[in-house]
């Protein structure tokens, strides 16, 4: 095109509505074609968390619980808690096997238990040993390494109750010794009191199958306990009189006092909550208006409330929470809070429809003293310099 | 024609047995009997009191060689510890600043040592262990913690009579246990 032409061209364009002037030079690149499984994008690179280790099989990876929007944890970056590894199961030969103390023993395929009436519920899963840096004196420096081991998911299952009454409780039966197929045969025992309850055999996650690392094709989900005892690729469940007490629920996951006694069954997560934005890691590029936020969760019902400190615990006030707020389910609060550019000190404190309020670090370490090393759930504190760098508060 | 008809109606007859005799839930229909030898072959599952432990038996002796060959490599030829946790000492240490939580010091009962070996260990390669092998392995590491003698044969009546250190060291979860005022 000649240049007297395109003048004239780029004029016409202009008389039109600048509808030419508006064609680039240069002719724009398609995008990517079609897919059958979406990819996140490329910019994106949120993970989990894990430490080297010499045994990568047993160990855990945490959720970044600041890089996640609302309540649902997406399937990849859920938390991960293995012992013997991540087991790789074809469905059509999983097999789930009731026996024990009951009238029929029974053996049924994934088919038989996705023919059966299902629920859909959202419900956060958080490991027993979550948080347990914070028993220490050195606390975690962000919200994935201290706080990380708890996830939150839409999942799908049958109910455990309904599959009981079709098997047939003896009278002596009380207890339920749940196992997995993994490599370990990971066992626990549960209370048939909570089987019976909301227990769920869960085959979905989030609108699909469950993810191999949370148990696939099936795991046993008892909503707000310590995930270890909501046993991954569940494949046998043995009704007894009694509990086993397996190495995970005896050695493991149970709460040594300062008396030397140590609890154990301590199965309900209690009310919790941790400031995501701001929090430890991330930096406030300059005063001015922000808006705070995190997430609450409790074993034992619903989030009644949550309320935030910017003095270090001296004053509080209340944070909004998001609706709906679904019982043993991840809620979110957030508050707008404006920056002054000066150090601060904040933290989030949740009350539970018990009415029971999340305690500090040192409560908890009055009541429990610093080698329980599970079930850590209080207040965690981030201290914002007055360049807006955001770490642990030293305790 | 006419003698196909009581053909398919006999075959339908065998099925609805088949069936009727293989479908145990009775509100669904779904599933079906596991045989004895299907839930065996799941593996043991052993209580406090011993039931569920298979026969079979092993000595610390027996167990000696075993655990140098299989176990020493995480967890230490003497169990002190490596990769894996430590299985030896650690008595009287719970109610102290430093708690070493071992098969001695912490484990309540010998019977769930033998289920969780049988189940999870060696760590590589679980269930690659006999049942007498397994045995042996727990003889071993209890002599280690001078739990049993030597020459003591461990076996479905022996073991579940063995009393540990800690076996009365837990107590019941008596949260919430946070006083406010």
């Amino acid at each position: 095109m000649k240049k007297a032409n395109r003048r004239q061209a780029l004029k016409f364009g202009a008389a039109l509505g600048g509808g030419f002037l508006a064609r680039a030079e240069e002719a724009r690149t398609l995008g990517k074609p079609l897919s059958g499984y979406g990819e996140r994008s490329q910019f994106v690179k949120s993970a989990r968390a894990t430490r080297q280790t010499r045994t990568p099989e047993a160990g855990s990876s945490s959720t970044p619980l600041a890089e996640t929007y609302g309540i649902i944890t997406p399937s990849a970056l859920h938390y991960e808690r293995h012992h013997g590894g991540v087991p790789a199961i074809d469905p059509a030969l999983h097999r789930l096997t009731i026996h024990g103390l009951v009238e029929r023993p029974l053996v049924l395929t994934m088919d038989d238990i996705r023919r059966l009436p299902s629920v859909s519920r959202i419900h956060f899963l958080e490991c027993g040993g979550n948080s347990g840096s914070e028993w220490g004196a050195k606390t975690g420096p962000d919200v994935q390494r201290s706080y990380g081991l708890a996830s939150c998911s839409e999942w799908t299952g049958v109910p455990l109750r309904l599959v009981l009454d079709e098997v047939g409780l003896k009278g002596n039966a009380s207890w339920l010794i749940a196992e997995g197929a993994d490599a370990c045969r990971m066992q626990r025992s549960m209370p048939i009191v909570r089987a019976l309850d909301d227990a769920l055999l869960a085959y979905g996650q989030n609108g699909e199958p469950l993810r191999p690392e949370q148990g696939f094709p099936l795991r046993l989900l008892t909503p707000g306990w310590e995930g270890n005892a909501q046993v991954k690729w569940l494949w046998r469940l043995h009704v007894t009189d009694q509990p086993y007490m397996t190495r995970d629920e005896t050695s493991k996951y149970s709460d040594l006092m300062p008396d030397g006694k140590a609890r154990i069954f301590t199965l309900p997560q209690e009310a919790k909550s941790v400031v995501t934005f701001p929090s430890g890691g991330q930096t406030l590029p300059g005063p001015g208006l922000y808006e705070l936020t995190g997430l609450a969760w409790t074993g034992r019902g619903r989030i009644e409330r949550v309320e935030v400190t910017f003095d270090g615990g001296r004053s509080w006030q209340d944070a909004q929470l998001d609706e709906p707020r679904f019982r043993l389910a991840f809620t979110r609060f957030r508050l707008p809070w404006r920056w002054d550019g000066k150090p601060a000190t904040i933290a989030s404190r949740a009350t539970d429809e018990t009415g029971y309020v999340q305690p500090t670090r040192e409560e908890l370490i009055a009541a429990r003293g610093t080698n329980s090393g599970y079930h850590f759930n209080g207040i965690k504190l981030w201290k914002i310099s007055a360049e807006g760098m955001v770490t642990n508060a030293d305790v | 024609m006419f003698s196909r008809a009581p053909r398919i109606a006999g075959l339908a007859v065998a099925c609805f047995f088949a069936t009727g005799l293989l479908a145990q839930s009775p509100r669904y229909g779904v599933g079906r009997t596991p045989t004895d030898q299907e839930i065996r072959a799941l593996g043991a599952t052993v209580a406090p009191d011993g039931t569920g432990l298979p026969e079979g038996s092993g000595t610390a002796v027996e167990g000696r060689a075993l655990f140098a060959l299989r176990c020493a490599k995480c967890h230490g030829e003497k169990g002190a510890g490596d990769v894996g946790p430590p299985l030896v000492g650690g008595r009287g240490s719970l109610a102290t600043p430093k708690p070493l939580k071992t098969v001695g010091s912490f484990w309540p009962y010998a019977t769930a040592l033998w289920n969780y070996v049988n189940r999870a260990m060696p760590f590589n390669e679980p269930g690659s262990l006999t049942d007498s092998q397994v045995y042996a392995a727990v003889a071993y590491i209890l002599h280690l913690n001078e739990i049993v003698r030597e020459n003591e044969v461990l076996n479905a009546r022996t073991l579940p009579k063995i009393r540990m250190p800690n076996r009365d060291g837990f107590v019941a979860d008596p949260r919430p246990d946070i006083k406010r005022n």
